[in-house]
């Protein structure tokens, strides 16, 4: 059976090589001095999806994300390794969302696309790490979810079978289709981008972007749908306003502290009760824990 | 995240040549073929942003993956068992991450299912390839046997076979035996054809790089009776059919992801390619002279990581108070293996070029036939290819084994254990002035054009490019050093006794590789000036060391080679 995937996925700063500059004055990030990439456990659900395709002749894969318009480079950098299309989710609207309204928006993008047997995603986003979105979109939607998995076994007879990777082991379960599937780090890397399909698909473009395009290559996109990367805003999903943005999220951020780690050098204890015993005591002391 | 092609901007600089327009204009065919393939560019800037997204791949997954494997590789190595040749786990890997992003039938036109580039940058690649796993290069590499068989095999065999390798099934050549290396004449494989007009093999061949490859190239005898080079023919083995097993593989010094096999052929089914009798003559000279190149683009590959390795150890490494980069010792060494790794990349560029040249005409001329000015252009840029090729080979391969000697030596007493990367590179280097013809058979190939003065022509229409700035004194002292070499050639050539040219051909070969080196740094550094520095280095080194030679040379006579044996 061909399954419609699809795969929920975000831009965000390259948190993992931070240098000086990547906090401003204010303890938020700069945006401007991270580059912007894929998040990599998105990458990891892209890499699921497209086995299924591999598996699942016939099979669609769609990215969903939602950002600035310029998000389209993950819908194309999805495309690059085997995604069928992209849709960006993007308005001004939509802008300084918590994971409570950003679920909402997602939920109606999703909605809107209908026709769906699988939504896909990485367990979290490395600028929040929340890991809050992708289950309220299944509560959201009313479909059961799978957390944390690492591979997906199988998909037959309209249920999934998923390995999810706990703390102390591993766990399999199945679920009815269609559901929400968040993908763990753990899980297989994504496949490189493609030579041919790099070749192909860099043409690829959401409206906003083909307005700065030359008329050639407008009418290039125009004899090529699928190089079209649908670019989708508040209203066309239906969303509530009261729902979306800055009104629908209940999360204020109160104040930003900068925190200045301070390190000692470490210390080596021995695998042995009195040591440990040691060691809490210590930390209950200067109030670390207790 | 690493990567290997947007760290090095000397790779897109030297991607970016003027006679990249001509070359890619000709490939693409005017770029005729954007209406049927979605995937080929539409014009010059297109398709040169084509080879650097590609390359952008590359530079990925070699950087992160690929290199990362090596060590795990070179530890395992490959295998052996029930007559087959097994890679190392993170080998594997490495294939298959090169298929799935499309890397494989590179230089093969689309309509085999390749990506149509030029030689350029699927050499560029290769050298990429190299600097993260110098073995996994002849594997990934051997793709460019395709290229042989594109040219010499029929279009059924075309079809039936350069797809399978673009989808990712590997090649190997198999022309080695026991008592044939060097000598390639003496082939004894035997091809027998059978009376409905097939063949079949038997014999055995001996170092046989990635002998257990799905598609293999093979040179036996399919003249009974003779004994020469003309009577032996070029066959494809399918491995599909069987008939072919790996009896051991080699304990190699290094390069031991790359199984080096011992093939038994027992009736092997195979499928003539060509012509009879040109296996040899033709077909294996012009499979040689790609792998020429490949060999030489992973002795550069080699030279960048030594160079980077050595580099970077010597910053991080302190000792009297201070990095150890900061003493002159330490830091002229690395200025050296800079200039040497510049020095054949400029080189290897310039050959590869030539090699697009005439390579496309040549392809061309299986479409339409050339007008007389492209069969003239043709045949000027496949001289300077085949002049440039036992250059870029001979002299890159000896330039990575120093740097990688220069290597071991900035990292002291450290680069002697196992715990440093240098020490494998030292190990996988040395393989690279060895096989696909030592350098010895490299100076060979190059002596001609040294006596017919083509090395000459090719310094003298550099230097007419004209040199100002700080380039001027440069060029000048180039010149001296060409005049010097002119005289050199001249007092050997007069000589007339063939041992004493012999004797002096490594020599002179030298040295017209290192003025025609120093001339095409020159020629970067006009419009780049992070090469200015280069060249001042590698011309000051070069001038000592023709100079060495010139004096060995006038300080010999004929009478002397006694002393030597000869």
């Amino acid at each position: 059976m061909s399954l419609n995937i699809i795969v929920l996925a975000k831009q965000v700063p390259d948190t993992r090589n931070v240098g000086k500059d990547a906090m401003k004055e204010d303890g938020t990030i700069n945006r401007a001095a991270l580059p912007a990439i894929f998040n990599p456990e998105d990458l990891n659900a892209l890499e699921q999806a497209l086995r299924l395709k591999e598996t699942h002749p016939g099979s669609t894969v769609t990215l969903l994300t939602m950002g600035l318009p310029r998000a389209a480079e993950i819908v194309r950098e999805a495309m690059y390794r085997g995604a069928d299309k992209g849709i960006v989710l993007t308005d001004r609207a939509l802008g300084g969302a918590d994971t409570l309204a950003t679920s909402y928006s997602l939920a109606q993008a999703v909605k809107k696309h209908g026709n769906y047997d699988l939504i896909l995603g990485g367990r979290q986003a490395i600028d929040g790490d929340t890991a809050q979105v992708g289950p309220q979109i299944a509560e959201k939607l009313g479909l059961p979810q799978v957390t944390y998995a690492e591979e997906i076994i199988d998909v037959a007879d309209g249920k999934i079978t998923v390995k999810r990777r706990l703390e102390h082991g591993v766990e399999t379960v199945k679920a009815p289709l269609p559901c929400v599937v968040t993908v763990n780090g753990s899980a297989a890397e994504c496949r490189p981008r493609n030579a041919k399909r790099v070749m192909k698909y860099k043409r690829a473009a959401s409206a906003s972007e083909a307005n700065g395009l030359s008329d050639s290559a407008k009418a290039f996109l125009a004899a090529h749908p699928e190089l079209n990367i649908a670019e989708w805003g508040a209203a066309y999903v239906e969303a509530d306003p009261e729902q979306i943005g800055l009104a629908g999220s209940p999360t204020k951020v109160k104040a930003i502290e900068n925190v200045v780690f301070t390190a000692k050098e470490s210390r080596r204890l021995e695998n042995n009760d009195s040591q440990i015993e040691e060691l809490i005591q210590e930390l209950i002391a200067n109030h670390t824990i207790g | 995240m690493a990567n290997f092609y947007t760290d090095n901007a000397d790779l897109k600089h030297h991607l970016h040549h003027p006679l990249m327009e001509k070359i890619v204009a000709l490939r693409e065919r005017n770029f005729t073929e954007a209406e049927k393939y979605d995937y080929a560019p539409t014009d010059y800037n297109d398709a040169m942003d084509n080879y650097e997204r590609v390359l952008d791949i590359v530079g990925d997954i070699c950087g992160n993956t690929i290199a990362g494997n090596a060590e795990a590789v070179d530890h395992q190595g490959a295998s052996c068992s029930d007559g087959r040749a097994h890679y190392a786990d993170a080998t594997v890997e490495n294939l298959d991450v090169c298929r799935k992003a499309g890397l494989m039938g590179m230089a093969m036109p689309r309509r085999f299912g390749g990506l149509n580039f030029p030689i350029t940058p699927y050499i560029m690649a290769a050298e990429i390839v190299s600097r993260a796993d110098t073995g996994f290069e002849n594997l990934w590499g051997l793709q460019d046997c395709a290229e042989t068989l594109y040219e010499f095999g029929n279009e059924e065999q075309r079809q039936k076979y350069i797809p399978r390798v673009c989808e990712g099934e590997t090649m190997s050549m198999d022309l080695t035996e026991p008592d044939a290396g060097s000598d390639l004449q003496s082939v004894m494989l035997k091809a027998t054809q059978k009376e409905d007009g097939t063949w079949v093999l038997n014999g055995v061949k001996r170092f046989i790089t990635n002998g257990d490859s799905d598609i293999h190239l093979v040179l036996a005898r399919s003249e009974e009776g003779t004994k020469d080079g003309r009577g032996l023919s070029m066959f494809i083995y399918d491995k599909r059919n069987g008939g072919v097993t790996v009896r051991r593989i080699e304990n190699k010094m290094g390069i031991k992801g790359s199984p080096t096999c011992e093939l038994v052929y027992k009736n092997a089914p195979a499928e003539l390619c060509g012509n009879r009798r040109l296996g040899l003559i033709k077909y294996v000279m012009a499979l040689m002279n790609g792998a020429r190149l490949g060999i030489a683009a992973q002795s550069v590959g080699v030279s960048e990581l030594a160079y980077r390795e050595a580099h970077q150890y010597a910053l991080e490494r302190r000792q009297f108070g201070k990095a150890i980069i900061e003493f002159p010792a330490v830091s002229e060494m690395l200025a050296t293996m800079k200039a040497k790794l510049d020095a054949s990349r400029a080189l290897l560029y310039e050959c590869s070029r030539f090699v697009d040249m005439y390579k496309i005409y040549e392809d061309i001329a299986r479409e339409r036939s050339l007008t007389a000015d492209e069969r003239a252009e043709m045949k000027h840029y496949s001289r300077l290819a085949d002049a440039l090729t036992p250059l870029a080979k001979g002299l890159g391969s000896e330039y990575c084994n120093q740097n990688a000697y220069d290597c071991i030596q900035i990292h002291g007493g450290s680069g002697f254990m196992k715990d440093y990367a240098c020490e494998r590179l030292y190990r996988d280097a040395r393989i690279t002035s060895i096989y696909e013809g030592t350098t010895q058979l490299q100076v060979v190939a190059a002596i001609r054009y040294v006596t017919t003065g083509l090395y000459l022509d090719m310094m003298k229409s550099y230097a007419a490019e004209g040199f100002s700035g700080e380039l001027e004194p440069l060029a000048e002292r180039l010149a001296v050093l060409a005049g010097k070499y002119e005289a050199a050639v001249k007092k050997v050539s007069d000589a007339n006794d063939q041992a004493y040219l012999d004797f002096n051909a490594r020599r002179l070969v030298e040295m017209a590789g290192d003025i025609i080196m120093a001339y095409l740094l020159l020629v970067s550094a006009k419009t780049n000036e992070s090469f200015v520095n280069t060249v001042k280095v590698y011309t000051r080194m070069i001038d000592a060391e023709v100079t060495r030679h010139c004096e060995f040379i006038d300080n010999c006579t004929t009478a002397d080679l006694a002393a030597y044996g000869i």
